[in-house]
């Protein structure tokens, strides 16, 4: 599980979460919304260290994500990730991208991590293309192969900033589509959206950040249908 | 008898050979001074890349230096001077030594070009999974940094092999020195010009037309 206690992030003298207090649980679907500069991409890099933090703490299963003795590469490969940019690797194959990180982080043979990136192209429905360089591949099929890059280190956890923000609006259904099918298999997600469909039909719950506090958080039905907060009402009735 | 022509007309198959030859120690000095520029350049690169203002104020400076006095001046300030500091290096070894200092400073911006041409969210997605700082650097910055700036390597590349040249002024024997001493001999700059013209040429453009192949698998 995850469990985030009282965490502030500054950029500078810019204070950009505000004490945040959240847990995730296992196998839970977390849709994160608000407007642009809330902090809902910088609570995903404090949640995987990518962006250190300043007070308070970030546990995944049990490990101060933070705390200066914890290995961030080891606990990483339980924190997949997909941006909102894709950054396919341009110099490998669909394949080469997918069986990188196995092959050099977690030490696994060749054959074997080609094994797993094989498996998890076909799991994101790019059986076809294993041998095709990214440039040759839609945005859409690119972030599937984003997607199949962060599950070939089998996370327990996936982490998703705005995935389909990038994407031409006809594209954006087949990656939805995976996330959906993750949601189903059981995976933890915490997925930053713009996407208010998605996370009504697919999330347990959803939480609403405004300038860097977390408004409101609950089940869908209740921020869709009947918002405590002022500002959840005003944000969605602006994005509907 | 006739003591003009034998004068005028010296130029021999021998006297190919020697340019050839003299085309080797271009070669060899482009060679050595610009694999060992190449691995220092990208490493000062690195440097310029991380160090952020401490850099700018040590490293920075000092290859600055190298990048804008005119490569003769730092050769003949070298070779005069390093004997002073008790280093007796011959012409090669001066020779090697300054065209490596000034390969490395060209190539630590084209490195840090390439560091930057990465960019923070190729790097980010390379360490979220799991990648630690050095194996980012080698499995991700490398190969696509690298490839981004491959032209404008050759390109420095290339230039070092032609300034080169500019050794001879030491004395060391490389083809524009052979040209020189051959032309003196013979009174024939036309035609000596144009033959180690043509040996630059054919030193370069396999190096351009490899370049351009790898360019062109790389762009697949
Ligand atoms: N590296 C950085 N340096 C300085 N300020 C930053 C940095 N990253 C983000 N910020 C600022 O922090 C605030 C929160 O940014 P963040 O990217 O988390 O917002 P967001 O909710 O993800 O917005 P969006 O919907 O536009 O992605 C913004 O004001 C942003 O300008
Ligand atoms: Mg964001």
């Amino acid at each position: 599980m995850i469990q985030i206690r009282d965490l502030h992030k500054y950029f500078g003298t810019l204070h950009v979460l505000k004490g945040i207090d959240l847990d995730v649980d296992k196998g839970e679907v977390l849709s994160v919304i608000g407007a642009s500069g809330s902090g809902k991409s910088t609570l995903l890099y404090c949640i995987n260290g990518l962006e250190p933090i300043q007070q308070g703490s970030v546990e995944v299963d049990g490990t101060d994500v933070h705390a200066k003795g914890t290995d961030i590469n080891k606990l990483r490969q339980q924190l997949g990730m997909v941006f909102q940019q894709w950054n396919s690797f341009p110099h490998l194959t669909a394949l080469e991208n997918v069986a990188l990180a196995p092959k050099i982080v977690k030490g696994k043979s060749k054959a074997e991590a080609r094994e797993i990136a094989a498996q998890q192209l076909k799991h994101v429905g790019l059986g076809e293309k294993l041998d095709v360089y990214p440039s040759a591949l839609s945005g859409g099929q690119q972030q599937r192969l984003a997607i199949a890059r962060a599950l070939a280190m089998e996370p327990e956890y996936m982490l998703f900033d705005e995935a389909t923000s990038a994407l031409d609006p006809e594209l954006v259904g087949e990656v939805l589509e995976t996330m959906r099918m993750l949601a189903e298999e059981g995976m933890t997600m915490i997925c930053v959206t713009h996407e208010m469909g998605f996370a009504r039909d697919v999330s347990d719950r959803v939480a609403f950040f405004h300038q860097g506090v977390m408004e409101e958080i609950g089940p869908p039905a209740q921020i869709f249908g009947d918002a405590q907060s002022e500002h959840t009402r005003k944000f969605l009735a602006n994005v509907r | 008898m006739e003591p003009t022509i034998s004068f005028f007309s010296g130029f021999t198959p021998n006297d190919l050979l020697f340019l050839g030859e003299a085309a080797l120690r271009t070669l060899w000095i482009s060679v050595l001074s610009i694999s060992i520029g190449t691995v220092l350049g990208v490493f000062f690169g690195w440097i310029l890349f991380e160090g952020k203002w401490a850099a700018a104020l040590t490293v920075a400076p000092v290859l600055d230096i190298f990048r804008s006095v005119p490569l003769i001046i730092q050769l003949v300030l070298f070779y005069n001077f390093a004997p002073i500091v008790g280093l007796n290096l011959d012409p090669f070894a001066s020779g090697v030594v300054i065209l490596t200092i000034y390969t490395a400073a060209l190539v630590a911006n084209v490195a840090r070009g390439g560091i930057e041409a990465v960019g923070t969210p190729m790097r980010r997605a390379a360490r979220s999974l799991g990648m630690s700082y050095w194996q980012d650097l080698r499995h991700v910055v490398l190969p696509i940094g690298g490839r981004a700036v491959f032209p404008a390597w050759v390109g420095v590349a290339l230039g070092v092999m032609k300034d080169s040249a500019l050794v001879s002024v030491l004395g060391y024997v490389e083809l524009l020195k052979a040209s020189q001493i051959l032309i003196t001999r013979t009174q024939e700059p036309f035609l000596i010009l144009s033959i180690a013209g043509a040996f630059y040429f054919a030193l370069s453009y396999p190096i351009s037309r490899y370049a351009a192949s790898l360019e062109k698998r790389w762009a697949q």
